[in-house]
């Protein structure tokens, strides 16, 4: 089986944003007011946020100026907090190393949100709404589970939604595979933020396949996981900086 | 004389029953009016969603679950000391084992109405059956709530037993058909024969015994919502015992208040609920209230000693940041109930001549102290910067609110149950104030996510009294229909002391 894993070298990261707004678009995420954003309500599946997260960012003294950020995906943990304190099994590890949440299931009662240390996971606090025709450009792609809705269908208030690793882009290579009469390879799928990045510094692939990108950079010695100590065991990887 | 007594207590307490007087229909008329707004409010939060809360990310939880620890905790006295007194046959439990029975259904049942306020989809509450993780903390959490309420509700109901019998052999002629069919519906053809009534003491016994660990355990399943997590500030070993310990203390203080409502409702009770049961509730008291503050300080102590990266920050928030208003307040109102309940039993009631210990010397160092303290406290610019006033001001502060406690410590001694309720409340207010002060730190200082405030909104306040009043109007109602002392348990024990005279 695949273990699918990302990524990121902060070496190349140049803060773009890019990668945020190309998981808006792809996963159908509801755009909020700016009030609302402010008081913590903004759903970014791929947020990027200053460095460090607490004081402020340090930027140094004028000409040595400089500021950090990081991108932060959902880690899909090997041990993730999250699926341990879901009390319905709304969201779970499937056999491929992916964290998926299903949104026919949730409870809402949004113990998977306290007991992430990321911050990775976002709840519906009202109906999602698209403004003007915004709501035109959706994506249409949907996954279903056991006849649930998963991957970037539009949520309905009340539940929580996180980062999937584009599970839908997946599924349609899968079935474009099997239409072409052929075997599934595992570079035929990358989640839509590492499609996009301006300074290519994503990498998706097979964690399992020693011969992968991701697995060659994963025993560089600039590979660090975040938060170490939480006991997750994330997976996405980062290249940290310098 | 045992029959005219008894002839007595039914006069009592069972014909308040059936006065639908002018302040019986005030008291629920008020208590709807409070209700309401909280309801309507609900209903908006139903149709538009949680946004109308202050919950945010990453403050995901917030009043209402305060409110679930809360509800659950004064849940815990009622059975537990209930339980723990009929276990240790402690005659003075006679009338007050209702009461605090019933209380622990009654928290139950509106703890379990928090947790479905606070969830996104209440219409998939069923899910929690149907696809069940017994791997979730939640789920111990329902698990043992549910099993808590339906034990406590038999525990209850086993109790009322007897009682529901008297109701139905002695109904007058007025009472409606329906109350009738329903007390002997309820009264499960109780005739009160030997082998009954040795049955009924069996199982009471029987259940006391499983009630106190199950009690026990849903207190500690609650921590563990917050301990199993990883985050800072409730990943400790300590939270059960806390909140168990909170629990009983808590519950106790509703439980004072509870039997001086019924107290002032019905003026009979009085010499049912007597000074003695008041004096001997404040013993457990005072112990509780040394138990809490040693798992205070424990937790207090501990975190800000080590000063660890991750722990600190939360701690320090409560103590000098934006929880200090809640911590130090929660500190203050508990040291002044356990003044309150402690030191009257160190002076005696004969008048004192030390001016210290007169009322007016006290309430008026009270005065002045609050006086000096909102007046620098409305500074535009803070006065405390300078640490030699900081200390001045801090040592006067203390002399004047020793002076105060000095001062109302005569009064206190000569007022037994109006201290003792006031004690109460303020034990209660302190216990909501712990629960805050355990929740909100750590959510508002989320490790990869900007610190943040949460402030709770109109609805959250107004579901908050809505709740309260709910609780109450349950106990106002239930005790319409049923007897709030135990009957046959006050002549049981009459019975037996007059037997021991012989």
């Amino acid at each position: 089986m695949t273990n699918w894993c990302m990524v990121i070298d902060l070496d190349k990261c140049v803060a773009c944003q890019a990668c945020s707004i190309a998981c808006r678009m792809e996963n159908n995420t509801p755009v909020v007011s700016p009030e609302e954003a402010k008081n913590g309500r903004a759903i970014r599946w791929n947020d990027v946020f200053p460095l460090p997260v607490h004081f402020g960012p340090d930027l140094g003294e004028y000409p040595n100026v400089k500021t950090h950020y990081q991108t932060r995906p959902c880690m899909h943990c090997k041990n993730a907090p999250c699926v341990k304190a879901c009390p319905v099994q709304a969201t779970y590890i499937d056999e491929e190393g992916i964290v998926r949440q299903n949104y026919n299931r949730c409870i809402g009662c949004r113990f998977c949100t306290v007991a992430c240390p990321y911050g990775v996971r976002y709840f519906n606090w009202y109906k999602p709404q698209w403004e003007g025709t915004l709501a035109e450009y959706r994506n249409p792609d949907q996954v279903r589970v056991n006849g649930s809705l998963e991957g970037p269908a539009v949520r309905p208030v009340g539940v929580v939604e996180k980062c999937t690793y584009c599970v839908h882009r997946l599924v349609k290579a899968r079935e474009q595979a099997a239409a072409e009469g052929r075997e599934f390879r595992a570079d035929e799928y990358v989640p839509a933020c590492v499609q996009t990045c301006t300074g290519k510094a994503r990498y998706f692939g097979d964690l399992d396949d020693p011969n992968s990108t991701v697995s060659q950079l994963s025993k560089s010695l600039r590979a660090v996981h975040l938060l170490e100590d939480s006991g997750a065991h994330p997976k996405t990887l980062y290249l940290s900086e310098g | 004389m045992l029959q005219t007594l008894a002839q007595h207590d039914r006069d009592e307490l069972i014909a308040p029953l059936y006065r639908f007087d002018r302040k019986f229909w005030g008291i629920v008329a008020f208590l709807a009016a409070i209700t309401a707004p909280g309801l309507l409010l609900y209903g908006r939060q139903l149709i538009v969603g949680l946004g109308v809360t202050d919950l945010n990310r990453p403050v995901f939880w917030g009043a209402y679950l305060v409110n679930f620890i809360f509800l659950i905790g004064i849940s815990m006295a009622g059975t537990v000391i209930s339980a723990t007194l009929i276990l240790l046959k402690v005659e003075w439990r006679r009338p007050i084992t209702r009461i605090a029975e019933s209380l622990t259904v009654f928290g139950l049942m509106t703890a379990g109405l928090q947790i479905i306020m606070d969830m996104g989809r209440p219409d998939r509450l069923l899910f929690t059956l149907i696809y069940g993780r017994l791997q979730a903390p939640l789920m111990w959490d329902i698990a043992s709530l549910t099993i808590y309420l339906l034990t406590a509700m038999f525990a209850l109901y086993l109790q009322l037993l007897p009682d529901i019998a008297i109701l139905r052999d002695t109904a007058p002629a007025a009472v409606p058909e329906w109350r009738r069919k329903l007390y002997k519906f309820l009264s499960f053809n109780w005739r009160g024969n030997k082998e009954q009534w040795e049955r009924l003491e069996k199982a009471i016994v029987t259940v006391s015994v499983f009630l106190i660990p199950i009690g026990i355990s849903l207190h500690t399943v609650t921590s563990w919502l917050f301990s199993t997590t990883v985050q800072p500030g409730w990943k400790s070993t300590i939270l059960g015992p806390y909140f168990v310990v909170g629990a009983i203390y808590s519950g106790l203080g509703l439980l004072i208040i509870a039997m001086s409502f019924a107290r002032v409702y019905n003026p009979h009770l009085k010499e049912y609920i007597t000074e003695k049961i008041y004096t001997n509730l404040g013993w457990i008291f005072i112990v509780m209230s040394g138990v809490w503050f040693y798992f205070t300080l424990n937790e207090t102590l501990v975190v800000t000693a080590e000063q660890e990266t991750l722990e600190f920050p939360i701690m320090a928030s409560k103590l000098f940041g934006q929880f200090s208003p809640a911590f130090w307040g929660m500190n203050a109102l508990m040291i002044a109930a356990t003044w309150m309940l402690l030191a009257p039993k160190f002076v005696s009631d004969k008048p004192s001549r030390n001016p210290l210990m007169k009322t007016p010397v006290g309430l008026s160092a009270a005065v002045i102290g609050l006086a000096i303290f909102s007046l620098l406290w409305l500074q535009p610019v803070s006065v405390f910067a300078d640490p030699v006033f900081q200390t001045v001001f801090i040592l006067a502060f203390v002399a004047l609110l020793f002076l105060a406690l000095l001062g109302v410590t005569k009064w206190l001694k000569t007022h037994l149950i109006p201290s003792s309720v006031i004690a109460s409340s303020f034990v209660l207010f302190g216990m909501w104030l712990e629960r805050w002060n355990i929740l909100m730190p750590t959510l508002t200082h989320a490790r990869l996510i900007p610190y943040t405030t949460y402030d709770p909104t109109l609805t959250e306040i107004a579901v908050t009294v809505s709740t309260l009043g709910i609780l109450t109007l349950i106990f106002v109602l239930f005790y319409k229909f049923f007897p709030s002392i135990s009957i046959w348990e006050v002549e049981e024990g009459r019975a037996r002391e007059l037997g021991a005279g012989d």
